[in-house]
């Protein structure tokens, strides 16, 4: 399968400290892929350097066979690749309409002047994104949850509307920043049910991060472990789960062997 | 509302709050400013009717926090308040005959003991009515937080109508005049005005019918509001849209008519308002909507006004080396209002980096150097330097091979609505559109909504453009209005006046930053017979707004798109949907 992203050899510094060491990636198209490591391991720099939010020191990043590096994050989003955040960025006072209607902004065309003279293709652009935005609404099982404010909906609907918003654009890659994080074990299999519908239906692929291998065993395709910025190890969920160096970063050492990790 | 059980302590306290407000106002020398000042003839002056307020003002408080709802306990806390807030000024009263304290209070008079003593040779007796109207001034407003809400509303409503006008009386009995006058009949507000007001504020009886009038009203309000409410929105469409078109024809009519209902000196302040309003709109955008935070507005209105005079005055070549342009005001007003666009962008470019605090400080800045520049030597054969402007254009309207020149404000209100309506107008079309949600999610967190593909460049960009563009125009009208400027004209002071103003009327909100510039603009002018006081009531009055409505006066609403807008384009379920 074509890869849609690669990074390759992808380093970022802070200073002294290297918060992504020499990193490739290979991300098939429509797979799901998972970046997996202990807390503190790199993992959302990486993610930040993809969407553009920080610009990596060495390496290259291609999607879709144009190199992305250094481009304007909102510049990144209008190609395809939309994310969410691990502690949720909503838009808090703003309705759950609202924050998806923001979402689908890559996809509007209407002005300024078109909005103040209130013209027939702006009226028209306008009722398509609602149109849209309430279908979104629905795909993601928030319906009759539009007009209340971001701020209002309980925890399990704001990760939902934040996958909504991502949605909007109509990502080619979406990037989840731990979208588990802080939920029950239900919640979570809901959620990792939930996101591979997205890749099910929509034809999204996804690349997740997750520090918790339990979620990401059952939905991956093929995962990467990173611990202290670098690439420990790659490849299918059996063969990671196998994986002694893997388990040395979870666990410690000396514990490979004696814990099944899963 | 949160109420506890009764603690005497706490009532004490409150007590001795509203005692020491007394005492204040007292040396403060509000209590006999305006002993000649009647609310009611003869009855109640402005003076006394002050302390009756605090009373219930004070009585209210305690009730709230003390009463649980109960008759018996709020009257009780009522009386205690009345009687230990009376008392205290009463002592006041009694020390300030021997133990003369008018060096340091100058206020602590003869005046003063003969008036709360209502002229009575024995002092003592002399304070009995005081403290009994005190008194029953906190009972009421104890007893007011004890009804049921309804009636709460309905009795506040009629006291703060009968207050209000008969504190404005004169201005009341013009607008009646006036109002007479608009269909014809002048003699016939005579009689009427005679049988409502006395010589100053209102007679009893009319006092009373007011009363009544403003009780029987807000009832039908606050009671049959709702039911109104849910029959206009049972009705068809169609009709909905007709009472709609009816009510803006309406309001139309009304805003034609108000400079003649008005008279000279309220059409004075209204234009006033409307220019700050017109600030306000463009501030909102920029402060409100984008949530830039900028504190040298100002200097745009500046650069409009600046402009306007460059290039219509015609006494220029006496301050200058210019020659007079001498263009007439439309030809320089799209000029102005692109000026201001121009500094707009050109001082968005370099903070386009810059958040909150340091963005305010940078734009401060901005603001102080436009008015340093205008005051400059460097400028001075230019733009007149100290010596401003003079012989600036009224605008003028081409009509019948004349011209009818706008130079009353009763001609130039029109002018300005219009000016503030279009800014209006334009600011509603802009925040639910593409570049309003933009703005929104901009101003909720910037980080994010650059990841969602928001322009953040263009964004703040059109804020700064839009926000100086109707700033400008203000400036221009304003030039044009006072045919005069000066650079001290464009101080500090103006920014931080439209920026309270879209915080005292709801930040973001539309209808906000009309009622914001009627409060924060319009009042202090209504007040200016208070002279010394002025600021002080004023002052009072803000930070009382800013406790008891921190959102504002008229807050903006949440939008409701899914279930209420755009119903006609609802698609059908998509597979994806299913």
């Amino acid at each position: 399968m074509a890869s849609i992203l690669s990074a390759k050899n992808v380093t970022k510094r802070f200073g002294g400290l290297v918060a992504v060491n020499n990193v490739s990636v290979e991300i098939p198209e429509k797979s799901i892929y998972s970046v997996i490591g202990p807390n503190g391991a790199g993992k959302t720099t990486f993610f930040n350097c993809i969407t553009g939010f920080y610009t990596p020191e060495e390496g290259e990043i291609i999607f879709q066979g144009h190199p992305i590096k250094g481009i304007p994050t909102d510049q990144i989003t209008r190609r395809g690749i939309s994310r969410t955040y691990q502690n949720i960025r909503l838009f808090s006072n703003m309705t759950a309409m609202e924050n998806i209607l923001v979402g689908e902004e890559p996809r509007l065309k209407s002005t300024w002047i078109g909005a103040i003279f209130n013209t027939p293709a702006t009226r028209r652009e306008e009722a398509e994104a609602a149109a849209e935005a309430r279908r979104i609404l629905r795909f993601v099982g928030l319906r009759g949850l539009g007009d209340q404010l971001a701020k209002n909906l309980p925890y399990g609907a704001q990760r939902r509307l934040e996958i909504a918003r991502a949605l909007a654009s109509q990502p080619k890659l979406l990037l989840l920043d731990e979208p588990t994080a802080g939920m029950n074990p239900n919640e979570t299999a809901e959620m990792t049910g939930f996101i591979r519908h997205i890749r099910d239906e929509l034809g999204v692929t996804i690349l997740l991060i997750e520090h918790d291998m339990r979620v990401v065993m059952g939905i991956s395709d093929k995962i990467s472990v990173l611990d202290y910025g670098s690439k420990i190890a790659e490849g299918a969920p059996r063969e990671i789960r196998d994986n002694p160096k893997v388990i040395e970063a979870y666990l410690g050492t000396g514990a490979a062997g004696q814990v099944d990790p899963a | 509302m949160k109420t506890q059980t009764f603690d005497f302590k706490s009532v004490l306290k409150t007590s001795l709050l509203a005692g020491g407000i007394l005492i204040y106002l007292a040396l403060v020398g509000l209590l006999t400013a305006f002993l000649d000042r009647d609310i009611i003839y003869k009855t109640l002056s402005l003076s006394f009717a002050l302390v009756l307020i605090n009373n219930f003002v004070f009585g209210y408080i305690a009730a709230q926090h003390n009463s649980e709802h109960k008759w018996g306990t709020a009257i009780g806390i009522g009386v205690i308040l009345g009687i230990v807030s009376t008392a205290m000024l009463s002592v006041l009263v009694l020390i300030s005959e021997p133990l003369n304290m008018r060096e340091m209070f100058v206020n602590a008079s003869p005046t003063l003991v003969k008036a709360l003593t209502f002229e009575n040779e024995n002092i003592v007796q002399g304070l009995l009515p005081l403290v009994l109207m005190g008194t029953a001034s906190s009972v009421l407003g104890a007893v007011t937080f004890v009804l049921p809400p309804l009636w709460r509303k309905v009795l506040l409503a009629a006291l703060i109508a009968v207050l209000a006008i008969g504190t404005l009386e004169e201005l009341v009995s013009d607008v009646v005049t006036n109002i007479f006058k608009l269909f014809g009949n002048k003699r016939a507000a005579k009689p009427a005005l005679k049988f409502f007001f006395g010589r100053k504020g209102w007679s009893v009886n009319g006092a009373i019918i007011m009363f009544v009038a403003a009780a029987v009203g807000s009832y039908l309000w606050n009671w049959r509001g709702s039911v109104v409410k849910e029959k206009i929105g049972a009705l068809p469409k169609t009709a909905q849209r007709n009472l709609r078109i009816g009510t803006l024809i309406f309001l139309f009519a009304v805003a034609i008519f108000l400079p003649n209902i008005l008279g000279g000196y309220l059409s004075e302040i209204l234009v006033t308002v409307a220019i700050f309003t017109l600030m306000g709109f463009g501030l909102n955008i920029v402060v409100g909507f984008a949530g830039l935070l900028d504190l040298g507005y100002v200097a745009f209105f500046a650069i409009g006004a600046y402009t306007m005079g460059v290039l219509t005055s015609t006494q220029l070549s006496q301050t200058t080396e210019l020659v007079s342009f001498g263009w007439n005001f439309w030809a320089a007003l799209p000029i102005a209002v692109g000026m201001a666009v121009l500094w707009g962008i050109l001082l968005g470019v370099p903070v386009l980096r810059m958040r909150g605090d340091y963005l305010a400080i940078v734009t401060l800045g901005f603001g102080e150097i436009i008015r340093v520049l205008a005051l400059s030597n460097f400028l001075q054969p230019k733009i007149g330097g100290a010596q401003g402007i003079l012989g600036i254009a009224k605008p003028t309207i081409p009509w019948f091979g004349g011209a009818i020149v706008l130079k009353s404000s009763l001609e130039l209100y029109y002018l300005v609505v219009v000016a503030a309506a279009l800014a209006a107008f334009v600011s509603w079309r802009l925040r639910d559109s593409r570049a309003g949600r933009s703005w929104m999610a901009m101003r909720e967190d910037e980080d994010v909504a650059e990841a969602m593909g928001i322009n953040l460049i263009k964004t703040k960009l059109l804020a700064f453009a839009t926000g100086a563009g109707f700033s400008g125009l203000a400036g221009a009208i304003f030039a044009a209005k006072l045919t005069s400027i000066y650079p001290h004209s464009f101080n500090l002071l103006i920014s931080i006046n439209v920026l309270s103003l879209i915080i005292v009327g709801g930040v973001g909100s539309l209808p906000g930053v009309v009622v914001g510039g009627l409060v924060l603009v319009g009042l202090p002018e209504l007040l200016r017979e208070f002279s010394e006081f002025r600021m002080l009531i004023f002052g009072a009055l803000l930070v009382t707004m800013m406790l008891v409505k921190p959102e504002g006066f008229w807050p903006a609403a949440t939008q409701k798109r899914e279930l209420h807008a755009g119903d006609e384009v609802e698609p059908t379920p998509t597979p994806e949907a299913a």
